[in-house]
């Protein structure tokens, strides 16, 4: 199954986040992140949900999502050009003889060391979904304590041709 | 000037030009009956919220104006749930009042506070819980909007007892502007232009006329683009009268138990042209095997429903009246003569049939031809689920919108009977029949006493048969003829029930007293009136596409 990522302008109302997760619980989707952000506009909202599934039933939640009253646009963010981010949170296992070791990661992630105590690091990483992807992976083997992903955020890019 | 919210609701129904209210009181809601006292619009008050609510459908159904609802909260809200459901699932307008606890109690489990939007937003076009006095004619202005345009559908407003009761100026909005909600009514020209191009070119087309025809008031449109084109129509369940169930170009309904004359020409057909119809299942059949030669054309105001079950080729997004008007000004007819005769053969061949001797016990086929012959194909018949609205739908010709007012959809056991008081609040002028189970006319009986109450006299003629029939019909075809908890002859006496709530009660266990029972029944114009039919116990409903089969596995009639 694919994985789709969907942005859906909203108006800020109450019972719009129950309106849009509820169209994916209701087909028995799992939604892997969403996000709900403020923007540059008053009372407008955008959710980023992160969703895999089958190409026709994504197809109608799109369509179910435009016909709900409080939603003011869907854009399919999965095939176009995209700025993306998330935020990680990661808490490992480290002993004192592997520290540097993890400092080293941590740079060339550009990852923040938000806590230290002395059996553990707790680093916070933003980035690409990828990179935070790769930056989880390479930390695996040191033993993650503790684990949170803030879920993404997506914007279409400015491209040549776009007004 | 400061008024209350009450008063507020009150005077924005009298902008919306409300006739009738249906609903049932409650104590947070007191404050609103208070009000509703002296209004000017007829209030009725029902013996069951769902009775309410299916009023209130049955209402808009046969009037094209939303049907208004009002009950209190907790046990009033969720009873109005199935109601709720039924008409979002037929797309039919209503505005459904709800009273809530004090906003300060929201969400302590206050006495009667259940979560009503919650409960109604999967089965609701849109609803609303007012938090602000300030937003109210605003939210009832935009509900009435919502509901009545674009794909109608119901929507809910929850009104805390506070907000009834609070005060402020009173100012109804002239427009509503709601970003997120702009319906499309004209149809996109370079597709119908293609589409009237396909249509020319083709050589077994049919026309599958859903709802939407009758919802948007299409049917002079569509009766137009038949006979500008000459091609055949079949209707959904939902879509009977848009055309004339009378004209030869008519194949009557499609689907489980639709015509074997419609269900072959859908699937013998090189180009289906959906209107206002939307592929159900019970249409469908097997959707692999379902117009398996057919291009689609698809005319919808509902863009969600174009390409969901089945692929479309040329999606046209609109009100089909707009659309179809737009047709007839450029269409020529394509050259069909041999796929007509075809059809005609078919015709000829298998149509609607059952078996009657004329001795043992009546058949149910018979009463609704009855009825048919009897009030001239002038009334408007409501049914109940089960095999009686398949017969009502296979019996009865039908051949004016708005005359046959059914549970499609959800397929809600006790509907019929509410919305035929509903129906008929609508529609003086006309007679009303319900046609019943002697199953589902038990889930809603309560509400005899309020068509006698009114002096509505709708005719309930019940096909009394002892069994939740289509439940037994699938058990002796598919379940080895068990027939588990579905015999229900362990039933009341309906005529003396009848006269205890003060109606005309009628017993019929010969065939020779049915035309004499149905004439009477039509005599009467001051009550409601029940004809009790003792009709042949085990008769099945056919043809019969087996749920899931294709039409290739349609059971004609008992293998004996
Ligand atoms: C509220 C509700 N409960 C259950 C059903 C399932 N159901 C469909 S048809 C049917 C039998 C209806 O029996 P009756 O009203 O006697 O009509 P008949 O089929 O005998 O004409 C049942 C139980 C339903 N459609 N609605």
């Amino acid at each position: 199954m694919k994985q789709y990522v969907i942005s859906v302008k909203v108006e800020n109302k109450f019972g719009v986040l129950a309106r849009v997760a509820g169209l994916f619980s209701a087909r028995g989707y799992n939604i892997d992140s969403l996000t709900v952000s403020t923007t540059e506009q008053d009372n407008i909202s955008i959710m980023t949900i992160v969703v895999k599934g089958d190409d026709r039933v994504i197809e109608q939640v799109k369509k179910q999502l435009n016909k709900l009253i409080d939603v003011i646009k869907v854009t399919d963010h999965s095939d176009i050009p995209t700025v993306q981010m998330e935020i990680v949170i990661i808490k490992i296992s480290a002993p004192q003889s592997k520290r540097a070791e993890i400092f080293q990661l941590g740079e060339i992630f550009r990852a923040d060391i938000a806590d230290i105590s002395a059996k553990s690091i707790t680093l916070g990483v933003k980035g690409e979904p990828e990179k935070i992807d790769n930056f989880i992976e390479l930390l695996r083997p040191y033993g993650i304590k503790e684990l949170m992903r803030t879920g993404r955020v997506s914007m279409v890019k400015e491209t040549k041709d776009s007004k | 000037m400061k008024i209350s919210g009450a008063e507020i609701i009150v005077e924005c129904l009298k902008k919306e030009n409300v006739e009738v209210m249906f609903g049932y009181p409650g104590g947070v809601v007191i404050p609103i009956f208070h009000q509703i006292f002296n209004a000017p619009f007829k209030f009725i008050l029902s013996r069951h919220e769902q009775g309410a609510v299916h009023a209130a459908d049955g209402y808009a159904r046969a009037s094209g104006k939303p049907g208004v609802v009002l009950a209190t909260s907790g046990p009033g809200a969720t009873n109005l749930v199935t109601g709720i459901a039924t008409a979002y699932m037929d797309s039919v307008p209503l505005v459904v009042f709800t009273g809530q606890v004090h906003s300060a109690m929201i969400g302590n489990d206050a006495f009667q506070e259940v979560d009503v939007t919650g409960i109604t937003r999967p089965i609701s076009k849109h609803n609303y819980l007012v938090q602000d006095i300030n937003d109210l004619s605003r939210i009832i202005k935009e509900s009435f909007y919502i509901a009545s345009t674009g794909r109608p559908g119901p929507v809910v407003i929850d009104v805390p007892v506070d907000i009834s009761n609070g005060f402020t100026r009173f100012h109804y909005p002239e427009s509503v502007n709601i970003k997120g909600y702009k319906p499309v009514y004209e149809g996109h020209s370079g597709q119908i232009e293609k589409a009237c191009g396909l249509i020319e070119s083709s050589s077994r087309p049919v026309i599958y006329s859903g709802g939407g025809v009758i919802i948007s008031n299409a049917s002079e449109e569509l009766r137009t683009f038949v006979k500008k084109t000459g091609i055949p129509v079949t209707t959904t369940l939902l879509g009977m009268g848009a055309y004339p169930e009378t004209d030869s170009l008519s194949l009557e309904m499609l689907g489980m138990h639709g015509t074997y004359y419609a269900n072959r020409a859908m699937h013998e057909s090189d180009l289906v042209i959906a209107i206002g119809a939307r592929f159900d299942d019970r249409v469908t059949g097997k959707i692999d095997t379902f117009i398996p030669n057919a291009k689609v054309i698809h005319i919808d105001i509902d863009p969600a429903s174009v390409s969901k079950n089945v692929l479309v080729d040329i999606p046209i997004v609109g009100d089909c009246k707009k659309v179809l008007g737009e047709m007839n000004k450029i269409i020529q007819p394509p050259r069909i003569t041999e796929w007509i005769d075809k059809i005609n053969q078919w015709k000829k061949d298998h149509p609607l049939s059952y078996e009657d001797s004329g001795k043992g016990r009546i058949k149910p086929q018979y009463i609704v031809e009855e009825i048919y012959r009897q009030t001239g194909g002038e009334a408007i018949i409501c049914t109940e689920v089960g095999q009686n609205q398949m017969w009502a739908a296979q019996f009865y010709k039908f051949t004016e919108p708005r005359s046959f007012i059914s549970s499609g959809g959800l397929g809600t056991m006790g509907y019929g009977f509410p919305a035929a008081i509903g129906a008929q609040l609508a529609r003086p002028d006309k007679r009303v029949i319900d046609i019943a189970g002697d199953g589902s006319i038990q889930m809603n009986i309560q509400e005899l006493i309020v068509a006698v109450q009114h002096r509505i006299p709708v005719i309930i003629a019940i096909l009394n048969n002892g069994f939740l029939g289509m439940v037994r019909q699938w058990q002796q075809l598919f379940y080895d003829k068990r027939y588990s908890h579905t015999c229900i002859n362990f039933a009341p006496d309906f005529v003396k029930l009848a006269e205890a709530y003060g109606a005309a009660g009628i017993s019929v266990k010969e065939r020779n007293e049915v035309i004499p029972a149905i004439k009477k029944a039509l005599e009467i114009t001051d009550r409601p009136i029940i004809i009790d039919f003792h009709v042949a116990r085990e008769e099945n409903v056919y043809p019969m596409v087996p749920a899931g089969k294709s039409v290739k596995d349609t059971i004609m009639r008992d293998l004996a």
